[in-house]
């Protein structure tokens, strides 16, 4: 009966939810309920997904894991997985990618990723340093392929270096003692630099891996040629790589040139590295118009001579009526030569009146 | 930061010659005074000073905006969050508003006190601020200027328009910048009198009471479309009608919200408590109504602060905009708590030069320019907003009469001939729409 009594039921409870949230729209406006809510429940279900930090524990002398309470929105992760988190460094909100690395062993309702802090690098110095647990963060969904299959390989060969074991770290807490046959061949500049170094060692001790180290200021950068040597059979391993964009690119050259290029895996967070530089190609997304632009041009008048509807106002800088979204590339603030580099998905808003190319870039007008 | 390379000059025809202190052409001195006789207060200057002015003025803007950071994102948060407990609270202790205890409301009291206050904050703070990308530059898609809407009557796209736009970029040329006077108040005497200003000080006050309509209105450009209305294109009048139907929206959520739902709600501490909370909020915009326009008029209508005309802003370079800025802005001086209540537009030549600079950055900087417009012989208008206020009130009277010109006609006289042109001015129209009249009837019981 009570299957035949739901679907009358439901309408009316949903009507009813329908006037609620109406009626509390219509005591919020112009904000928005949710804008209320968050000041007193920031993680709560049907919010922006955020997460608080409830720990960050040192792991090298410049990589640290920070440990994450997600709002009740995260839907959760498969190892290998990353996500954007959204940062707050000097009043400035930045986002970076960056894998999970926790394992089943974690406190339920919380998620860690491990961190290291690059040269000149906002965030990871910021993350690794600065931050104090209780701070609130923007989160993104996990998302990303570099996983284990559902049907687990009997043999496996993990090839990673520097930060680049964060997301195997993530699979091998899970499923470690899942896989048969696991080799690791890792590299970072010492053995005091090994992130998670003192897990994967006792995980090799146990006889749970095999690991190989490879401390690149001593003995220099891995070549992958050596692999025969280091691990015989990687031919008949299933392999993840994940390092630096030079690692990442011999590796795929590499298993390509043995014709085992579907066998192989990589991960890359930052698929292309903008440089800025003077003038460039600026493509107009919506409109699909492509334009070349010197670096003097500004966006708005490059476009406008090529017949792209752009937003403007005061053409100086100081109405903010042509803001128009930077969805990649980097733009040069004609006033004082600043630079704004967007990433693929930083998604920055941008004046165009006054911001001229400096590489090339994509506005999504 | 990286400073621009030196690259060629370019072509000032196609760029804005605003986004430059210099300019390929060298620029005119300016005259001593202007063509309406009055004196030009930056005559003594330079076309090299004002670039210099102009380059001393892009340091320290690029000076403030280096330094933005956590501090100023703290603040702005913490004055949005203050806003919305406050606001949240008063409405709560407005859901008790009928409550009577020893013959008065204390909650009505203590509520409307509050909402007033945080309508107050939102709308200059926090709204005017956040719309005028004061905060972009945090990157938070909430506190953003492409995403703000605020308490108002007026759409924030439109607003955005009317006033970053056109009164930041044209700030007090005569003819071109509306917010001198607004269309409907002579606040120059290089404004050309008319008999519909001689009812000012009327205007004025109704302007102030219905402020949040007006700014409506205004930025809607009503005035103009009911002026102009037989010479548009059918497109304009089509962005006109949607504008329009944006403005009338947002008014019916606002009202909805204050005047309806509101007081709705307090119906829980009794039948007639609804009456009493719909007075509440009706009070509470009244009040911010009242400020804003008191505030807002001390911007750019005391004495002492200069007007512009449309041809000496030809070929404008940065520096030159910069010191138009400056005359035509006025400060008020007070404790910290009242200029947050102005949302720092009591530092108007501060915001005017810096529009986009966070707002708790003006009273820093504001010693600076001060001693910058003083080296360079400049008036730095400033006083206390009872003395303001004061000020453009009597203004408001004054300038509602004719200008008095020596040797010229008596005002007396000017008023009387007014008065007599547009009687038979109105007149003439009947007649002219009487015969119009007559004329489509006869044609009518010819064809019947």
């Amino acid at each position: 009966m009570s299957t035949q009594t739901r679907p009358t039921a439901s309408p009316w409870l949903a009507r009813f939810r329908t006037g609620i949230a109406g009626v509390a729209e219509s005591l919020a406006t112009p904000l928005v309920p949710a804008d209320y809510l968050d000041l007193v429940s920031p993680l709560r279900a049907g919010a922006d997904l955020r997460g608080r930090i409830v720990a960050i524990t040192p792991e090298t002398p410049d990589a640290a894991t920070v440990t994450i309470r997600p709002g009740r929105g995260w839907l959760g992760h498969r190892p290998g997985q990353y996500i954007r988190i959204g940062v707050d460094v000097d009043g400035v909100r930045n986002w970076r990618a960056y894998s999970l690395t926790h394992g089943p062993d974690q406190p339920a309702g919380t998620i860690s990723i491990t961190v290291k802090a690059i040269e000149n690098g906002v965030v990871s110095n910021h993350l690794v340093r600065r931050t104090r647990p209780g701070t609130l963060v923007m989160l993104d969904q996990a998302t990303g392929e570099f996983c284990l299959p559902e049907r687990l390989p009997g043999k496996v060969l993990f090839v990673t270096a520097g930060s680049g074991i964060t997301p195997v770290m993530g699979m091998l807490r899970h499923h470690l003692d899942d896989l048969e046959d696991v080799v690791l061949v890792h590299s970072a500049p010492t053995a005091s630099d090994v992130v998670f170094g003192r897990r994967l060692r006792a995980y090799a001790a146990s006889g749970r891996l095999t690991l190989h180290e490879r401390a690149t200021d001593e003995v220099g950068m891995l070549d992958l040629a050596e692999l025969d040597s280091l691990v015989p059979d990687w031919r008949e391993r299933e392999a993840w790589t994940c390092g630096p964009t030079g690692l990442l690119d011999a590796a795929e050259a590499h298993w390509e040139a043995e014709g085992l290029a579907d066998r192989h895996h990589v991960e890359r967070f930052r698929p292309t590295v903008i440089e800025p530089g003077e003038g460039g190609t600026v493509t107009f997304a919506a409109s699909g118009k492509v334009v070349e632009a010197d670096g003097a041009t500004p966006i708005l008048d490059a476009g406008e001579d090529a017949g792209v509807l752009l937003p403007s106002g005061c053409r100086m800088g100081i109405c903010f009526g042509c803001v128009s979204t930077l969805r990649q590339g980097a733009v040069r603030d004609l006033r004082n030569g600043e630079i704004t580099v967007a990433e693929p998905g930083d998604d920055l808003p941008v004046q165009t009146c006054v911001n001229a190319a400096a590489g090339p870039c994509e506005i999504d007008r | 930061m990286t400073l621009a390379p030196e690259r060629p000059a370019q072509s000032a025809t196609t760029l804005n010659s605003r986004l430059r202190i210099d300019s390929d052409a060298p620029r005119p001195q300016r005259p001593a005074t202007k063509s309406s006789g009055k004196p030009n207060p930056a005559a003594h200057l330079s076309p090299e000073q004002i670039e210099g002015i102009g380059r001393e003025l892009d340091a320290l803007r690029q000076e403030v905006m280096d330094s933005r950071g956590e501090r100023d994102a703290a603040y702005i948060r913490r004055v949005i969050k203050t806003q919305r407990y406050l606001e949240l609270g008063s409405r709560a202790v407005l859901l008790f508003s009928g409550v009577k205890v020893k013959g008065f409301r204390p909650a009505w009291w203590i509520g409307t006190a509050g909402l007033s206050v945080a309508k107050i904050l939102e709308n200059m703070e926090i709204g005017h601020n956040v719309m005028h990308g004061q905060w972009d530059w945090m990157r938070d898609p909430k506190i953003h200027s492409t995403a703000w809407e605020w308490d108002n009557a007026s759409p924030a796209s439109q607003w955005k328009h009317s006033h970053n736009e056109i009164h930041h970029t044209f700030t007090n040329v005569l003819g071109r910048d509306n917010d001198l006077g607004y269309g409907i108040l002579r606040v120059d005497e290089d404004q050309p009198w008319s008999l519909f200003y001689l009812f000012q000080p009327i205007w004025h006050v109704g302007n102030a009471i219905i402020f949040e309509y007006s700014i409506a209105a205004y930025d809607l450009e009503l005035g103009g479309y009911l002026a102009k209305k037989d010479r548009m294109s059918e497109e304009e009048k089509a962005k006109f009608r949607k504008d329009a139907a944006e403005v009338v929206a947002k008014i019916k959520r606002q009202a909805t919200k204050d005047y309806v739902v509101h007081p709705a709600l307090s119906v829980v501490s009794g039948p007639t408590a609804p009456l009493h909370t719909l007075t509440a909020n009706l009070v509470a915009n009244l009040v911010r109504n009242l400020w804003t326009n008191t505030v807002i008029i001390c911007g750019h209508f005391p004495p002492g602060i200069a007007t512009f005309e449309k041809t000496s802003i030809e070929g404008e370079t940065r520096g030159e905009w910069y010191l138009r800025q400056m005359l035509g802005s006025g400060n008020i001086s007070g404790s910290k708590a009242m200029h947050i209540m102005t949302g720092n537009l009591s530092h108007q030549i501060e915001h005017h030069l810096f529009p986009d600079m966070p707002s708790n950055r003006y009273a820093e900087i504001a010693p600076r320019i001060r001693d910058l417009m003083e080296r360079h012989d400049l008036p730095y208008v400033t006083g206390s907003l009872a003395k303001q206020v004061g000020s453009v009130y009597w203004k408001v009277v004054q300038l509602s009469l004719p200008n008095k010109v020596e040797g010229g006609p008596r005002r007396r006289d000017v008023i009387k001939d007014a008065v007599v042109r547009s009687y038979t001015r109105k007149k003439k129209l009947k007649r002219i729409a009487a015969a119009k009249k007559a004329k489509a009837a006869a044609a009518q019981s010819a064809t019947a």
